[in-house]
């Protein structure tokens, strides 16, 4: 088989790989590119953990083909924080103790994050019914519904962008 | 190992000659999230992959100068949902198209690839059903017209001629008092399989039904048109009796299946109970105009 | 012991140590670890639930360019039947070396039969293809009903139950008094059977190892685990590699609830790397996970309560039958022991049955076989109560265990604060908030209790001050519910200083002392003790290096807030002598400054919970969602509330998925029809309210900081709690698990039709 080069952006800097035609974008975000932050946990789309955004869209990792991101502007969880800067929802899930194992909280900050930027005053209903595409088996969701809601609203009060 | 190939084609034309020249062999790739999950389970093997997105026509969203819709079929539900107009005029139809999946799915599932998946318990078919719509396909004899209900086969299966691709639905002019509604049946609130999925589209004129037309899924080999139902319903002020009648009508239409998400008896029942619910809602938005 | 009551940092809800990596994606789970020159691994499964293996070709796939290595059972170390049980906690080797790889039989669909390893994935499951396994395919059953049948096929011959070849592997009993007598007094009896259908405990992370063997048998292993010492010694057994050259590594783990308290992948996957000298990696498929790992016990029990007119219970009898899949071990010690322990019963008696079939090994579940146990007694308990026209909580108050009952698994209770989870249920908010209006649909309440033994068992800490005077805490378990929080707030508030100072880190198996699994809500308490202790030492050094300085006994110096000072005035006028200074001398005045301790932890104390459930029903769909819930739980001592809470939650959320949806469905030939997130319908995050905990806190007097284990008992109560509530709504009780929209919408309609005639 021969390989595909792709050339695409993600979280903001320019990136190459090469791939099979049928590798999933999770599988080259996790091989070639070593951003194993967006994790596998199905790989039929119903977990959430592999969550990233393709332009500004939130979908599942492991249903993209990893040929299709070809000029387009990928963000995963590598790209939340900034140096030592966490992403407020980031540090709001650590001070919510929204998170136990850990391994669904990639999928859930990407998704939340997503939200928030197209949603800054979601409802708790419209936080739940957008993250039912992001298991978790630890914490019964209460904890990361609650640091959502708490991120929204503080981010509503801030005056300041945060940093692109 | 058999070799499989990527091709992402600027043009219809040439979306149909890599399409044709592979045969059995080629997959269309709208937004992968049937086929990749076939891909990795071993159920499909393709030699070609041939990603559509990248045409126009595929993923535009197109007023008509009459006031219908062109929905490419490979828009995906995100973007169907951030269409300024078409989820006012056609909300049926984005609910249905935006349930399927997870809000991850509809960032790339599409009304298209939903379709000629070909499973019976498709979200987004019945509402085109129910909508009227008719698509448009193309292949390597010209492209032709064919009405949403006349697509599905049976399971996995559609009656596109070999060669053919989904190019766009279209959705007719609403005459004012017109709306629609897609309700389903799933045990969570969400990420289920609907274990019945049911449309309405109706007009309502000085509160009485003047037009109908009702889609019902996941209760047979293919979604279908119920026009009993339809008919119980237009003529009448949508009373009681109207609605139990269109709802036996539903019920009657029912050949399901005993499986791991719904029994025969429920999912006749509920598809009568989801008639009444849906069409309430329809009508609802439909005097609301 | 000291019961540790200053504030500063025990109950506060601090950052989590390891939390920073999970945030931003950079934890290192196993399928995330790498090695130079890795290659794939991929295991063979049966496609039948039952068949004699009678012979196995993997010629054709050694031949497949790419593949470095295969392994069958052959090079699997044996422990034969006739020798008799080689247990390892409560692991009989037997059943696990069977269940890592099939010797003559394939016993449930999945069931390892060979594995391949290649350079990429893809060779390795194309290799597997080719490995041709003969064959003789047996009749076979699944269910408890089918396989207890006098003419069931057996899955192994060697076991008898009462004289004849049996798949009834096991049986328990507790027994207190005399139940034929009692029931005699009882006014009202309630006798019920109740079926549940196997859960999966449904971590997201699959199973994963990364395993390098060098040339001299040394060995590198990093899994997914509860267990990096069980890790080590599973494999050792199961691969005669010596533990010595074993380095077992804890990687980060997405979840276990139990289910990787056991090997599946590791030795295998230790054979293809010794075979191949290279590193292998092997990640299961969701599908592989749920074909082939857990799940916990289908089950059919059937309970009878007896009580007296004024409320008091004088016998009670229950029998349950739990599904072991293919080899004995369900967790009917758990079903048995725990189910009527909030009680205190006179007349008892508590059977438990092991039952063998064909379908993959039983794996623990949260508090194993007590959630089973619990719904069944606990749907009684709320019938007698109902009978006896007696709310159901003063039902349990009048009968509640305390300080001095006798349970009937044996031990006299100590202090416990079962009373107090129900008195707190009682006052709780919740309970006297009203139903509401459910605009049609009808909302009913319901409640329920339940038990869990806990564990103490081996840990072992090491407490170590940094150079420049910060603290390294290097614990034994791993942490899959936030452990190190609260050890790190247990290190800080002993040494009086912030707890960012403290570092913890989980050892592996040639790094920290032996430690036993992470399960049986064991890790705080265990590694608390052995931390504190540590701690203790730590401070000793400390309290003598300050000593010498000023030259006065050590006896006349303390420690608080991160210095030593003078005892009293009389001791002398000296400056403190902080953490910093003291380690900064360390190596002038005796060297390092630093402690371990290995301990066979006691006196852990079992944990008790009462639950409060708001269902409403959508009764035309037949629909039932869960609008509110209360957790009351006797958590001992709460080191970091949030992660307390998290415990509560965590379980709360499985229990409702397993009352409501979840269940294992088989096709018509035996293999499972839902092995996947889509119809292995687990609770999403709209399914479910804010779920609101009340943790009661009775200290452990056995405990320096009063820990109680807290991580299993939330789960045994649910699953009552929500058919109650589903009863209050409806007037219709279910005897079987899930309560899914068919079974009620059809149990409804049945109703009308009985209503109608």
């Amino acid at each position: 088989m021969a390989k595909i080069h792709v050339t695409t952006t993600i979280n903001g800097e320019p990136m190459e790989y090469l791939c099979e035609p049928n590798d999933t974008m999770l599988d080259a975000l996790r091989g070639p590119l070593g951003l194993t932050g967006s994790k596998e946990g199905c790989s039929s789309g119903d977990c959430g953990a592999c969550s990233i955004t393709v332009d500004d869209r939130l979908i599942c990792s492991c249903l993209m083909l990893a040929a299709e991101a070809e000029g387009h502007e990928l963000r995963t969880i590598e790209g939340m924080a900034h140096g030592e800067q966490l992403h407020p929802l980031q540090q709001k899930f650590l001070e919510h103790a929204a998170l136990q194992c850990g391994i669904c909280t990639s999928g859930m900050l990407v998704a939340s994050d997503a939200l928030l930027r197209k949603n800054p005053d979601p409802s708790e209903e419209e936080v739940r019914f957008w993250l039912a595409g992001n298991l978790c088996r630890c914490t019964g969701y209460d904890k990361i519904v609650r640091a959502v809601l708490e991120t929204a609203a503080e981010m509503r009060g801030e005056i300041k962008e945060a940093a692109q | 190992m058999a070799d499989i190939r990527y091709v992402a084609p600027r043009s219809l034309d040439e979306a149909i000659g890599a399409f044709a020249a592979a045969g059995s062999a080629a997959r269309i790739l709208a937004g992968g999230t049937d086929l990749l999950v076939q891909m990795r389970s071993g159920i499909v093997k393709p030699g070609v992959i041939v990603d559509i997105k990248g045409i126009a026509e595929m993923t535009d969203i197109e007023e008509t100068a009459d006031g219908g819709f062109r929905v490419g079929a490979a828009t995906s539900g995100m973007a169907l949902y951030e269409h300024l107009r078409f989820g006012k005029v056609w909300p049926g139809v984005l609910e249905a198209v935006n349930l399927i999946g997870s809000k991850q799915v509809q960032g790339r599932a599409s009304a298209g690839g939903n379709l000629m998946n070909g499973s019976p318990a498709g979200d987004s078919v019945p509402a085109m059903i129910a909508a009227g719509a008719i698509v448009t396909v193309q292949g390597p004899n010209g492209r032709r017209e064919m009405k949403v209900e006349e697509v599905p086969a049976g399971p996995g299966r559609t009656n596109l001629k070999p060669g053919e691709i989904l190019v766009s639905f279209a959705l007719p002019p609403r005459p004012p008092g017109s709306s629609d509604a897609y309700l389903r049946m799933i045990p969570r609130t969400e990420m289920d399989i609907a274990v019945v999925g049911l449309g309405v589209s109706l007009t309502l004129k000085d509160g009485v039904c003047t037009a109908a037309r009702v889609g019902l899924g996941a209760v047979a080999p293919t979604a279908l048109l119920v026009e009993p139902a339809a008919k119980a319903l237009i003529g009448t002020k949508l009373d009681d009796a109207a609605l139990e009648k269109a709802a036996e009508a539903c019920r009657a239409a029912c050949r399901p299946i005993d499986d791991k998400r719904g029994t025969i008896a429920y999912r006749i029942k509920t598809a009568g109970v989801l008639l009444k619910r849906t069409t309430a809602i329809a009508a609802k938005r439909a005097a609301g105009k | 012991m000291n019961l540790v009551t200053n504030n500063k940092w025990i109950g506060q809800r601090t950052i989590r140590p390891d939390g920073m990596d999970k945030v931003t994606g950079r934890a290192q789970f196993a399928a995330d670890t790498t090695m130079p020159g890795q290659i794939w691994g991929k295991i063979l499964r049966s496609p039948h639930p039952h068949a004699r293996i009678r012979s196995i070709d993997t010629s054709k796939a050694e031949k497949l360019p790419g593949v470095k290595a295969v392994v069958t059972s052959r090079d699997i170390v044996d422990f034969t039947i006739e020798k008799g049980a080689v247990m390892l906690g409560i692991q009989d080797m037997r059943w696990i070396c069977r269940n890592v790889m099939a010797r003559d039989k394939a016993l449930f669909p999945g069931h390892p039969v060979a594995a391949v390893a290649a350079t990429t994935e893809a060779i390795a499951a194309e290799a597997c293809k080719l490995i041709e396994v003969d064959y003789e395919v047996l009749p076979w059953s699944i269910e408890i009903e089918d396989a207890i049948k006098p003419d069931a096929p057996v899955l192994h011959e060697f076991n008898k139950f009462e004289g004849k070849p049996s798949n009834i592997v096991g049986r328990l009993e507790h027994k207190k008094g005399d139940i034929a007598e009692g029931f005699k007094q009882a006014d009202v009896v309630i006798e019920r059977t109740f079926t549940t259908r196997p859960v999966h405990q449904g971590y997201i992370e699959p199973h994963a190892c990364l395993i390098s063997v060098a040339p001299d048998g040394k060995t590198t292993i990093w899994s997914s685990s509860q267990g990096q010492f069980m890790v080590r010694a599973m494999t050792s057994m199961l691969t005669g590699i010596p533990q010595s050259d074993i380095r077992a590594i804890p990687a980060e783990i997405g979840g276990g609830f139990g289910g990787k308290t056991i090997v599946y992948l590791e030795p295998v996957a230790t054979l293809l790397a010794k075979k191949s000298g290279r590193p292998v990696k092997m990640v299961m498929t969701r599908e592989e996970v749920m074909r082939a790992t857990g799940p916990t016990s289908g089950s059919r029990s059937t309970v009878k309560i007896g009580a007296t007119k004024d409320g008091r219970i004088v016998a009670a009898h229950g029998t349950f039958y739990l599904q072991a899949g293919a080899f004995p071990g369900s967790p009917i010690r758990g079903a048995a022991g725990c189910s009527f322990t909030p009680y205190d019963i006179p007349n008892l008696l508590s059977e438990g049955f092991d039952v063998c079939s064909n379908r993959s090994k039983v794996a623990a579940y949260r508090a194993p076989g007590a959630p089973i146990g619990a719904y069944a007694v606990e749907c009684v308990m709320d019938e007698v109560a109902e009978a006896l026209k007696m709310d159901p909580l003063d039902f349990r108050l009048k009968n509640g265990a305390k300080e001095g009952t006798k349970a009937a698994h044996g031990p006299t209770f100590p202090r416990i604060g079962y009373i107090e989870t129900v008195e707190a249920a009682k006052a709780s908010p919740h309970y006297a908030a009203p139903l509401g209006d459910g605009h049609g649909k009808p909302r009913g309440r319901g409640v329920a209790s339940g038990f869990w033994f806990n564990a103490g068992g081996e840990s072992s800490a090491q407490v170590n001050i940094t150079e420049d005077g910060n603290v390294v805490v290097t614990t034994g378990h791993p942490d899959i519910g936030g452990s190190r929080a609260g050890i790190a707030n247990i290190c800080a508030e002993l040494l009086g200083i912030d707890y960012r100072r403290v570092s913890v880190i989980i050892g592996d198996t040639q790094t920290v002392g032996f430690s036993n699994l992470t399960g049986g809500s064991r890790v705080l308490f265990a590694s608390a003790m052995v931390v504190t202790q540590s701690a203790e030492k730590v401070i000793q050094t400390l309290r003598e290096r300050a000593a010498k300085i000023w030259n006065i006994d050590p006896e006349a110096v303390k420690w608080e807030q991160g210095a030593a000072h003078p005892a009293s005035p009389n001791a002398g006028q000296f400056p403190p002598l902080t953490l910093e200074e003291l380690a900064e001398k360390a190596p002038a005045m005796g060297g390092p400054i630093g402690a371990g301790v290995q301990l066979n932890t006691q006196g852990a104390d079992g944990g008790f919970g009462t639950h409060i459930c708001d269902v409403e029903i959508d009764t035309d769909l037949g629909i039932a969602r869960v609008i509110r819930y209360t957790a009351v739980q006797d958590v001992g001592r709460a080191i970091h509330p949030g992660y307390v809470e998290g415990q509560l939650q965590g379980g709360v959320a499985q229990g409702i998925g397993w009352a409501l949806n979840e269940e294992y469905i088989y096709t018509k030939e035996g293999k499972v029809d839902n092995p996947g997130f889509l119809d292995y319908r687990m609770p999403v995050c709209s399914d479910l309210p804010m779920i609101d905990c009340i943790m009661v806190e009775v200290p452990n007097p056995k405990h320096p900081q009063g820990v109680k284990g807290v991580g299993e008992v939330p789960l045994v109560p649910v699953m009552a709690a929500v058919a109650s509530a589903i009863y209050n709504a409806l007037g219709i009780r279910f005897y079987s698990l899930p309560m899914s929209p068919p079974k009620v919408s059809a149990a409804l309609d049945a109703g009308m039709k009985q209503a109608a005639e």
